[in-house]
C-alpha cells in the first residue's frame, strides 16, 4: 500500500477508534458501578449480533491502526531495513487481529 | 561611519568540511552590526580564503543562512547584539545539509527535494493568454498568504529533527512550496502535487512538533502548511468523485 494509502487508513480508522472507545468506556463505567460479575456481563453480550459487531468493528479499526502507528515508530527509531519493519508491522497487525477475534467470539459466542 | 566601541567580539568561525575546526577571531564590535557584517569583517581583515554565501544583505535572497550559537538563522538580518553570549558568537554552517567548505553547505539535495514534492509550477495558458485573475480575498489564495513568502533559506529544513533522522523526509520547506501549489488556481497538477506531497518521504514524517515554524525568519508556519496538506487529502479521498477532488484535478478554464 502506499503512504498516502496508509496515511488514509490511519486516519480513518483513528476516525472509527474516537467514538468506539468512548462507548466502550461509558459502558465499562455503567457496568462496574451496578457491581456487575464478569459472568453476570457475559450472560448479557452472549448471542448478542449488536455487541459482535461492535467489538468486531472495533477490532478491526484497532488492528488497522496500531501497527501504521508502530511500523512509524520502527522505521524512525530502529536500525531496521524497510521491508523488516513492514513485515513487522504486518505480524503485529495479525496478532492483534486475532487477539481480538479471540475476544469478540468469547464474548458473544462461546 | 561606524562608530568603533572600545570593546571587540570574539568570533568562533567553522573552518574546513566535516574533519574542520573552529578558528576564533577578534572583531571589533560595532552598533548597529549583524551576524553577516561580522562573518563580512573576518574575510575582509583575517580570512581572505573564508566560504561563505550571501547576495542582498537585506533578507530576500536566502542565502546567508548558517548556524549561529547552536540556532539556525538568517544572517543578515540578525543583530550580534541579540545573540551574542558574554561577547562570543559561534558560527557553523547550517544542519542536514553536506557542508562543501567553512560556512558553505551544499544545497543541491535540499532542492531537490522541492522538485520531488511536486515544487515544479505547470501553467495552464500560454502566453497569448490574458493572465489569471486571482482573487486575493479568494479561500485558497488566503490559505496561502503566509506560505508563499517562502526565501528558501534553508532555516526550516535545518532546524527539522525528522529531517536529520530519516534523509529521505522532503522537509518544511519542500513540502510548504507543495502546499502554495495545492492552492493556486493557475497550477494544472494541483492533484500530482498533493499526491507528491503524500508519498514517501512526504507530510506523514512530520512530527507537528513546530521548530520549522518557530526558526523560519519570515514567520512562515510549515507546519501548519504540511497539516493543510494532510488535511486536504484525507478529504479529497472523503468527497473522492465529487467536487473537490474534480476542483484539484481539472485545470482551470481561462475565466
Ligand atoms: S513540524 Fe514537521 S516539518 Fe516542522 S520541524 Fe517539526 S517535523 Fe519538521
Ligand atoms: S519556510 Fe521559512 S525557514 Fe523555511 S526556507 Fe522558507 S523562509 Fe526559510
Ligand atoms: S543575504 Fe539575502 S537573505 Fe541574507
Amino acid at each position: 500500500m502506499s503512504e498516502r494509502g496508509l496515511f488514509l487508513a490511519q486516519r480513518l480508522s483513528a476516525l472509527l477508534l474516537g467514538p468506539l472507545v468512548l462507548v466502550h468506556l461509558a459502558v465499562i463505567l455503567y457496568a462496574v458501578r451496578n457491581g456487575l460479575t464478569a459472568g453476570e456481563i457475559l450472560a448479557r453480550t452472549h448471542g448478542s449480533a449488536g455487541w459482535g459487531l461492535f467489538y468486531g468493528l472495533f477490532v478491526l479499526a484497532a488492528s488497522v491502526h496500531a501497527p501504521i502507528g508502530v511500523r512509524n515508530v520502527l522505521a524512525e527509531w530502529t536500525p531496521l531495513s524497510k521491508g523488516t519493519v513492514d513485515a513487522l508491522a504486518a505480524l503485529f497487525g495479525a496478532f492483534l487481529l486475532v487477539l481480538g477475534a479471540r475476544a469478540v467470539f468469547a464474548v458473544v459466542m462461546a | 561611519m561606524d562608530a568603533v566601541s572600545p570593546k571587540s567580539l570574539s568570533v568562533r568561525i567553522w573552518r574546513g568540511k566535516d574533519d574542520g575546526r573552529f578558528e576564533t577571531y577578534e572583531v571589533p564590535a560595532r552598533d548597529n552590526q549583524t551576524v553577516l557584517d561580522v562573518v563580512t569583517e573576518v574575510q575582509r581583515r583575517h580570512e581572505p580564503a573564508l566560504a561563505y554565501r550571501f547576495a542582498c544583505r537585506v533578507g530576500v535572497c536566502g542565502s546567508c543562512a548558517m548556524t549561529v550559537n547552536g540556532v539556525p538563522r538568517w544572517t543578515c538580518r540578525t543583530h550580534v547584539a541579540k545573540v551574542a553570549e558574554a561577547g562570543e558568537i559561534t558560527i557553523e554552517p547550517l544542519r542536514n545539509m553536506p557542508r562543501i567548505k567553512d560556512l558553505a553547505c551544499d544545497m543541491a539535495g535540499f532542492f531537490d527535494k522541492w522538485q520531488k514534492a511536486g515544487g515544479r509550477f505547470t501553467g495552464t495558458r500560454n502566453r497569448a493568454e490574458p493572465p489569471a485573475a486571482v482573487d486575493p480575498a479568494s479561500r485558497k489564495r488566503v490559505a496561502v498568504d503566509a506560505a508563499i513568502e517562502c526565501i528558501n533559506c534553508a532555516v526550516c529544513y535545518s532546524a527539522c529533527d525528522v529531517v536529520s533522522w530519516n534523509e529521505e523526509y522532503l522537509g518544511p520547506a519542500a513540502l510548504n512550496r507543495a502546499w502554495t501549489l495545492v492552492n493556486d488556481e493557475r497550477h494544472a497538477l494541483r492533484r500530482t502535487t498533493l499526491d507528491l506531497a503524500m508519498e514517501q518521504g512526504g507530510c506523514g514524517n512530520c512530527h507537528t512538533q513546530g521548530s520549522c515554524m518557530r526558526h523560519c525568519p519570515v514567520g512562515i508556519s510549515p507546519t501548519e502548511s504540511i497539516a493543510g496538506l494532510k488535511r486536504m487529502s484525507l478529504l479529497s479521498f472523503l468527497v473522492r468523485d465529487h467536487a473537490a477532488a474534480d476542483a484539484l484535478a481539472k485545470t482551470e478554464e481561462p475565466a
